[in-house]
């Protein structure tokens, strides 16, 4: 018993020392050149604790059977987390209120409020736009202002690439070659295949134009009949997107560059935000704002809410096409 | 009466033509085939069932409407495919595999 233990602590130093059993495959360091007299020389024995022997050793472990261990364990551990969250999705559903019962908590003043007087109030004859435009228009705002600011943040991701083709540019142009210049690189994304279309364009020549009436048609008409500044901001991305495709990005930049986009996107944010602050605060202390609501069923009717969707309808359409433009092109 | 049961024709005929196109796009392999039998569904097909309506409607401002939808999407089905059928053939390395290749000009060393 005795000699077993001092067996083991005689293991357990020896491996500590480092004259353990010896790996076949392990890696000893160089051996200095046996010339010079006065360099130190390491046994390769004494060194066996070598940083690369121990990393080699590590990773065939890991190899070997820590992957298997964690992916036996990651199965096992999502159908476990899947059924958690079934079994409480199952629990909730069973305390719903039943559907379409009269005193659910869905049915409550608000919603009579909305379709009894939400035309005289709001003016908009599309009770839908009268609602996200007017009654809770703050709504909205943040919509918007949460797509502007996530296409702003890939600009500052994806804006690298763009720093890297003016860097070439300069160069082509005024042969600059200091280092700071060449340093970056190519830029990340080229184009081998951007060729005109003859067919794209045909069609894109008659396309884009009933495209872009077809968005600001949607747009204007937001009070009147479904639709508005969401919807009809896209249509008009696509019409961009289209262009950008036929006639390539370099025509594009000619009426949509990032000046261009941060100034519209950003001025109609301004706008918005002054106006139905200015209309919340009126509101809020009962004072008449002034703005009229016109007769309902006209196009200048329905207060706020016009020029409201042409402010939305200018971030949507921008922020959809600056997303295509970055991701494709790293570019708007 | 007659102008139902031709309007029924023209729909049941498209919706036919909608049918095998879908059994087609799962039937082929290749990328092209199935764009080929892709284009088809929304050409043929939905020409027939928007003119069926048409004709049920009769003349009026809906089926003028409906003209309209089948004028673009005339002009637009046909160019995504070509687009599609294109990236497909710049895309793919391994097209010789699939189908021969007759190279037009071969003055011009490359692809279409």
């Amino acid at each position: 018993m005795r000699e077993d233990i001092k067996d083991l602590l005689n293991k357990f130093f020896n491996w500590i020392i480092g004259n353990g059993p010896r790996p076949e495959n392990e890696i000893l360091p160089p051996e200095p050149p046996p010339d010079l007299p006065f360099t130190r020389r390491n046994s390769g024995r004494k060194s066996r604790f070598h940083e690369a022997s121990i990393n080699e050793r590590y990773n065939e472990w890991v190899e070997l059977h820590g992957l298997h261990i964690f992916s036996s364990l990651y199965t096992w551990m999502s159908v476990l987390t899947c059924l958690v969250i079934i079994l409480l999705l199952l629990i909730t559903v069973t305390e719903l209120p039943p559907f379409g019962d009269e005193h659910n908590p869905a049915n409550n003043e608000v919603v009579l409020r909305y379709i009894k007087t939400g035309a005289r109030e709001t003016g908009a004859k599309n009770i839908v736009a009268g609602m996200i435009l007017d009654y809770r228009a703050f709504d909205t705002f943040g919509e918007s202002a949460v797509l502007f600011t996530a296409a702003v943040s890939v600009l500052m991701l994806l804006g690298a690439s763009r720093r890297n083709r003016t860097c070439e540019k300069n160069i082509f142009k005024f042969g600059i070659t200091s280092k700071s210049f060449l340093q970056r690189g190519p830029p990340l994304r080229v184009h081998i295949y951007r060729q005109d279309d003859m067919i794209l364009r045909g069609i894109a020549s008659i396309s884009i134009p009933t495209i872009l009436v077809m968005g600001c048609a949607i747009i204007i008409n937001g009070h009147l009949t479904p639709g508005g500044g969401f919807s009809g901001g896209a249509v008009l991305s696509t019409a961009l997107i289209l262009a950008a495709n036929a006639y390539g990005f370099d025509h594009v930049h000619y009426f949509f560059n990032e000046r261009t986009f941060i100034f519209s996107s950003s001025g109609s944010l301004i706008i918005y935000a002054l106006a139905k602050g200015y209309s919340f605060f009126t509101g809020a202390n009962h004072i008449p704002s002034g703005i009229p609501t016109g007769t309902i069923g006209n196009i200048l009717s329905g207060g706020l809410i016009l020029p409201l969707n042409i402010c939305v309808g200018i971030v949507v359409a921008g922020t959809l096409y600056s997303f295509y433009a970055l991701f494709s092109e790293g570019d708007i | 009466m007659f102008r139902i049961i031709f309007a029924s024709f023209l729909i049941f005929s498209g919706l036919f033509i909608l049918g095998v196109a879908t059994l087609g796009i799962f039937r082929f392999e290749a990328m092209l085939n199935r764009v080929h039998v892709a284009a088809k569904c929304d050409t043929l097909g939905a020409l027939l069932v928007l003119s069926g309506l048409v004709v049920l409607s009769g003349l009026n401002v809906f089926s003028l409407k409906i003209l309209l939808v089948i004028a673009f999407l005339w002009l637009t089905n046909p160019v995504a495919t070509h687009l599609t059928a294109r990236a497909e053939v710049r895309t793919n390395k391994n097209l010789d595999e699939i189908c021969d290749f007759i190279n037009l000009d071969e003055n011009e060393g490359e692809k279409i």
